[in-house]
């Protein structure tokens, strides 16, 4: 009797002591907050990401439809950005561009991604020959600079959009194999694998449902900084002719454009060019500012 | 004799360093019975993780069980394959580790985890998996199962997660338990809890309980019989009150003497002197030679059988001053 007597106060005792910890979550939104140029960044990226949606609906011009009263005039208050070649509005074929190059861009990573944290999770928890094949393939990948190899790999399958997206993918995949191979090995380590281990789960399970949650985090870092290089060659491989056809308004295809007429028309050059950069920094620096909020070694 | 759960014969377990093979665990035989606790004690590195591990079929990669048989009522473990182990696991055998808040997994709700082995195991609805960890969750002291259950592993304390980890360990009634160090990272009330948890558990499940510990104290208030190892060898084997009576083997006789004792007054406490050899250079003879004052030529010369030392065979000691009778020659 005494026996249930001290269980119980224990339980109470037990019951009081339960923390009511604020969500992981919450924690790390509050701790984004802090870095500005992430929080910009992110503003910026989510501007862009809603202009691919509804850029076609809220622009002010059509943005193939022609103008030939107003070939390649400069920025005024009519076309803020100026117009091109054929008088149409460089500001609305930016905005509306978005939806193709962030199209690409974004298919092209995820795919990516996908296959490269796949190939990592495999090579990291199996190890010995698989690890070997497949991180000596990767190495083969890396020897060659991105956007050489997309060019490539273009070059072997053909132009054209799809064909530009693959390529941008296969580029992704190796730093995808290598970071998560690294985040797979020093998870795999972790008590409570072996504990899933020892309750019967099969390896199959072991690393997809304990093993993979625990790289997320690397994972989703890589992923942006992956997504401002991913615009960068894709609009690369369109400049140099390999992508979108020309008359379609892609970021590339219109600095490529532009390029004929910088003497006269330089803001057709220039706007792309912006856009591109802002674009891609702000992807890298949202990277940079996840990286730092997720890393405990930062804080 | 009564019927044996777990009965380890002769197991030796290898791991490869440098390209060559050494002995972790050599001519391990032990035997448990349903409803038993058998504590098995040992300094770090002298192979009682390893035998658990072997037992568990859990070894790293780079080791292998040379030889031996390991009987899980009477059924061959080292005959099993990977998806027949697999079955077992949990199942059958299930295991408590050291660091409970390690073992949790941290990116996932305690009923995910807690349903997991039991969704495994059983052919159960999702619904039936939950009364089932509910009912588990309760029946290891946790107050409140259902806010337990939506927690995550950080917003639980130390106790809590090792008493979700017994419950995992429990939730498909395995026969027989390993519990490695269970208490070894928890403050000492918390710790008397836990050992009362556990022990209520065998009470009522009659789980054969394999507890793995260097907690001198945990091993005379749970287990019925003691297993000493040293350098991956049995020294000792004794029923618990024979063996802080009146330990037989001097690497026993130095570990009780090692531990404090209320109102002694001993300024410095007696310790072994030396260490654990390495497992690449062991010595020739008797493994604790080194280290062992009554140390004589024999002892270094030639090891040691592991031999009974009294008339009921329930007591047995590797030493060569012993003889059969249990006198110290």
């Amino acid at each position: 009797m005494a026996d249930k007597n001290t269980t119980s106060t224990i339980n109470l005792a037990a019951a009081e002591e339960l923390p009511k910890a604020q969500s992981k979550f919450k924690e790390f939104v509050k701790k984004f907050m802090k870095r500005k140029t992430a929080v910009i960044s992110l503003a910026f990226i989510v501007f862009i990401i809603l202009m691919a949606i509804i850029g076609p609906y809220v622009v002010p011009y059509d943005p193939q439809a022609p103008d030939y009263t107003a070939m390649m005039q400069g920025p005024s208050a009519a076309h803020i950005w100026g117009t091109n070649e054929y008088g149409q509005d460089v500001f609305s074929r930016l905005m509306v561009g978005t939806r193709l190059s962030l199209t690409c861009a974004l298919t092209a990573t995820i795919i990516g991604t996908a296959l490269g944290v796949i190939l990592g999770l495999i090579a990291g928890f199996y190890g010995g020959i698989i690890d070997s094949l497949i991180m000596r393939c990767c190495d083969v990948l890396f020897a060659f600079p991105d956007i050489l190899l997309a060019i490539a790999v273009v070059a072997i399958i053909g132009q054209g959009m799809v064909n530009v997206m693959i390529a941008v993918a296969v580029f992704t995949v190796p730093s995808f194999a290598r970071i998560i191979r690294s985040a797979t090995i020093s998870v795999k380590q972790a008590p409570y694998v072996e504990v899933a281990r020892s309750l019967g789960c099969s390896n199959m399970r072991i690393l997809f449902v304990h093993i993979f949650p625990g790289t997320i985090q690397s994972m989703i870092v890589n992923f942006t900084m992956r997504v401002g290089t991913a615009i960068l060659a894709a609009s690369s491989l369109s400049f140099l002719g390999f992508g979108a056809n020309v008359t379609e308004p892609d970021w590339g295809s219109m600095l490529s454009t532009g390029r004929n007429y910088l003497n006269t028309a330089p803001h057709m050059v220039l706007f792309p060019g912006i856009l591109i950069f802002l674009t891609v920094l702000a992807f890298n620096l949202l990277g940079d500012g996840l990286r730092d909020t997720l890393d405990p070694k930062m804080n | 004799m009564a019927e044996k759960l777990l009965e380890v014969k002769n197991l030796r377990t290898e791991f490869k360093r440098d390209k060559t093979w050494v002995t972790a665990v050599n001519n391990v035989s032990f035997s448990i019975q349903p409803g038993e606790i058998l504590g098995l004690v040992g300094e770090s590195g002298c192979g009682k993780s390893v035998t658990s591990l072997s037992v568990m079929g859990l070894l790293a990669r780079n080791s292998k069980i040379s030889n031996g048989e390991i009987l899980l009522n009477g059924k061959d473990l080292l005959k099993e394959d990977k998806k027949g182990m697999r079955k077992i696991r949990g199942r059958e055998v299930a295991m408590i580790f050291q660091e409970p808040m390690n073992s949790l997994n941290p990116c996932m709700r305690i009923e995910k985890q807690l349903t997991e082995a039991i969704l495994l195991h059983n052919n159960f609805s999702k619904e039936e998996a939950h009364n089932r960890a509910f009912e588990v969750l309760k029946s290891v002291g946790i107050p409140e199962p259902d806010m337990t259950l939506k927690s995550y592993p950080h917003q639980l304390s130390g106790g809590m997660c090792q008493r979700v980890m017994i419950a995992m360990a429990m939730s498909c009634e395995p026969e027989l338990l390993i519990a490695d160090e269970p208490t070894t990272a928890l403050d000492v009330t918390i710790q008397a809890q836990i050992l009362e948890l556990m022990e209520e558990i065998r009470a009522k499940k009659n789980t054969g309980i394999l507890m793995i510990t260097h907690d001198l104290g945990v091993v005379a208030e749970m287990c019925s019989r003691v297993v000493v190892m040293y350098a991956g060898r049995i020294v000792e084997e004794a029923p618990v009150h024979d063996l802080f009576a009146d330990p037989k083997h001097p690497y026993t006789q130095g570990l009780i003497g090692s531990v404090p004792k209320l109102g002694s007054g001993v300024e410095s406490l007696p310790s072994i002197p030396g260490s654990v050899p390495d497992l690449s250079v062991m010595p020739k003879g008797c493994k604790f030679a080194p280290r062992c004052k009554y140390a004589t030529d024999i002892c270094h010369q030639q090891e040691p059988e592991l031999v009974s030392i009294n008339e009921a065979g329930t007591r047995k000691c590797r030493c060569h001053l012993l003889n059969k009778s249990g006198k110290e020659a």
